[in-house]
């Protein structure tokens, strides 16, 4: 037993084996599973055959699957530049010193740390299209003279989403973005001031190089989780009204679960995957040439 | 006279005399399933610990919830086995269903509404023989409900129920703008609802993706006008003028007439907007009355008076082609996975018997009407406060979804893609009603081929 613990190899194998057998169990094999979903044919309660790529082909010609395509971009690319200018813009708020700092940072993690469902379920009531407290608030204070079709109209819908999408992603990007903030030495803003660098000056020639990376990573983890994102959208709108809202992952339940077309939905939540590889192959090759510099 | 505490007793005293009498009850009630069972007074031998799971929507009339979780233990009692309900929401009972199938496991019996046992009749048992015995006991099934369930001359779910929806209105709103009596055409109801939202009233209808309300608009008005999803050979026929009239009805009602948040609500936003004086009114079921009469200390209209006496319910107008309705009928269907097949349909025969399915029926105040004529002849009828009377009948002009074609898979797939409702949604957002409708013939195309 001892002499097969001191072989390295045996012994590493060992090791990595639960890994390896839950990745495979439980990324693995979903993922070949929905990859020949998305070549079959196969309905709810029916096996189904080859059909190449069909599916592929019948959801690029889809309109509501155009509509999700693009939505999916459009959502992402807006909460994510949101969420960084504004997680940032807190970042170095929370980074001075001031009193009740610390209940401040806690209470800012609040939107991250309460269930998205919860949350969500929260402001849908808030756009309500007939009980809407923010139109209440609107109309009392003479600001609109009829409702706001918060979730009534597609496009309202849309910025709607981003809003909550970028209120509950903001502290991640905070919290994260403030811990880089805190490894920058003071002496090199000190040195920038002494040389009579001013606040903006300072941020961006001694601040924003030292904070790209964790930025980077940040945004490449937001990237991911806002494209793929399937709670938010689902409880708020359900895709609606008349499809304008969907994003890929909520169409592609609606086909492949709520309708039962899994060959239809599998391809569908598929085209997510080639877009996520690039957009992380090409940060993470940034990132790296930011450290090989 | 016989009581449970007694039975209990008996239980745990067991003499040969009891053992032979448990065992005869076994094998008769193996042999005649429910009357087996009621006739021997005994649980039939069910392993211990068997459980058997019911899922169902959140009834809009929580009583009938609570009605069922209280039959839960009479039905354990009666067949040796543990009998659990869970609900959920109307809107997710679908994903769960292709969930359940697709796994393999899951409720022994889950609800399914509409025409849905043709979509997933590869997963659910053959209910025939039930079938057999309800129309036996209650008479003939509505056409709507016998139509839903029956794929291929087999039935694949056992009909529980219809939840009719009427156009519930206030009526005193409706007598200000000189509606004494309801319209009777769409173009009456459209000039009705332009005077009331023009006094901050307007009509209540949702066009969003939701299981009963929106459907239960959208079919008929496309088929009052003329139009149709296929015709009979089961070929696209919605590109009709008929289907452009009423997109265009529906895109004019809409403005002049309609709360144009309608676009995002659910089953559940127009009896909120209802009750809470928002809308002058909106098609439905029962649930705002039945909810107006039991909150009545709470739910007043202007004048502080209750609510439900301004509440008056009438069926949807006619349009050029004729006047007829969609009906949500509701039925259960035994999952194939399950491994209690037997006891799920001895359930399902307790449960739609006419003891069990009367309390209920009862509770449900007329928001479930029965699947048979025979419930029309129940006593609550003659009882029930006059609005509510209307209920009783109001499936008599229910067409089927995929009509004229015959029911099919490929309808309720038509139907859970929400093609019918997004085509006068498209339109109501600006979409050319020709266009809306084109749109509509092209998504129908691909699911009919």
């Amino acid at each position: 037993m001892t002499r097969f613990l001191e072989n390295e190899r045996l012994l590493a194998c060992l090791l990595l084996a639960p890994t390896v057998i839950l990745l495979g169990l439980f990324i693995a094999y979903p993922f070949v599973m929905g990859v020949w979903l998305s070549l079959s044919n196969t309905s709810v309660g029916n096996l189904g055959v080859f059909v190449g790529l069909k599916n592929f082909i019948k959801a690029w010609n889809d309109s509501i699957f155009q509509t999700a395509f693009y939505n999916t971009f459009f959502y992402t690319f807006w909460a994510t530049i949101f969420k960084l200018v504004l997680g940032m813009w807190l970042a170095l708020l929370l980074n001075r010193h001031f009193r009740g700092k610390r209940i401040v940072r806690a209470s800012m993690l609040l939107p991250f740390i309460v269930p998205t469902v919860l949350s969500t379920f929260a402001w849908r009531w808030m756009f309500d299209p007939t009980f809407s407290v923010l139109n209440w608030l609107l109309y009392q204070g003479g600001f609109i003279t009829t409702k706001l079709p918060f979730l009534s109209d597609g496009v309202y819908g849309m910025w709607c989403a981003i809003v909550v999408n970028t209120w509950r992603g903001m502290p991640f990007f905070a919290i994260t973005l403030l811990a880089g903030l805190q490894t920058i030495s003071t002496d090199l803003q000190e040195a920038a001031s002494l040389d009579g660098a001013n606040g903006w000056q300072r941020f961006w020639h001694v601040t924003w190089p030292l904070l790209k990376p964790v930025t980077l990573v940040v945004v490449v983890f937001s990237v991911i989780q806002t494209f793929s994102d399937f709670q938010l959208i689902y409880v708020l709108t359900g895709g609606g009204p008349a499809n304008a809202t969907h994003l890929l992952a909520t169409y592609a339940y609606q086909i492949g679960v709520a309708t039962g077309l899994l060959g239809e939905g599998a391809a569908i939540s598929l085209f997510m995957l080639p877009v996520l590889f690039i957009v992380v192959w090409v940060q993470l090759r940034y990132l790296r040439r930011l450290e090989g510099a | 006279m016989k009581t449970p505490e007694r039975d209990a007793t008996r239980h745990h005293r067991l003499s040969r005399r009891a053992f032979v009498t448990g065992t005869a009850a076994a094998g008769v009630t193996a042999a005649a399933g429910l009357e087996g069972i009621l006739a021997a007074g005994r649980a039939p031998a069910y392993a211990q610990g068997t459980r058997l799971n019911i899922v169902r929507w959140v009834d809009f009339i929580p009583a009938c919830d609570v009605e069922l979780k209280r039959q839960a233990p009479e039905a354990s009692k009666a067949l040796g086995a543990e009998v659990v309900f869970e609900f959920i929401n109307a809107n997710d009972l679908q994903p769960r269903i292709t969930a359940a199938m697709q796994s393999g496991s899951g409720p022994d019996i889950i609800q399914m509404l509409h025409n849905w046992p043709h979509l997933y009749a590869n997963g659910l048992v053959d209910v025939s023989d039930l079938v057999a015995w309800q129309v036996k006991e209650q008479g003939a099934l509505y056409t709507l409900s016998e139509v839903n369930v029956k794929v291929g001359g087999k039935f694949m779910a056992l009909p529980h129920g219809i939840v009719p929806g009427l156009i519930a209105y206030r009526k005193s709103w409706f007598d200000e703008v000189g509606a004494t009596t309801f319209p009777k055409t769409y173009e009456e109801l459209r000039q009705v609802a332009a005077k009331l939202k023009k006094k901050g009233k307007p009509y209540g209808q949702t066009l969003g993706h939701t299981f009963g309300d929106a459907p239960g608009w959208a079919y008929p008005l496309m088929w009052n006008y003329g139009g149709m999803e296929v015709d009979k050979s089961g070929k696209t026929a919605i590109d009709s003028k008929g289907t452009v009239e009423a997109v265009k009805f529906m895109t004019a009602f809409w403005k002049d007439g309609c709360d144009e948040g309608g676009l995002a609500w659910d089953d559940t936003n127009n009896n909120r907007a209802f009750l809470a004086g928002e809308i002058c009114g909106s098609l439905n079921g029962a649930s705002i009355y039945i909810a107006a009469k039991r909150g009545q200390d709470k739910i007043k209209d202007e004048k502080g008076e209750p609510m439900l006496r301004d509440i008056q319910h009438a069926r949807l107008p006619a349009g050029p082609a004729g006047s007829s309705s969609y009906q949500a009928s509701f039925h259960h269907g035994v999952m194939q996975y399950g491994k209690n097949q037997k006891l799920a349909k001895d359930f399902l025969k307790w449960l739609h018997g006419k003891e069990q399915f009367g309390k209920w029926f009862q509770v449900a105040e007329g928001f479930s009407i029965g699947s048979t004529k025979f419930w029309e002849q129940h006593p609550l009828w003659s009882t029930i406060d006059e609005p509510m009377k209307g209920f009783r009948t109001a499936a008599d002009n229910s067409r089927v979804l995929g009509y004229a074609g015959a029911p099919s898979a490929k309808a309720t797939e038509a139907y859970t893609k929400y093609v019918v409702v997004d085509m006068f949604a498209k339109g109501v957002q600006g979409m050319k009603a020709e266009d809306a409708v084109q749109w509509a013939a092209g998504e129908l195309k691909k699911i009919y081929g």
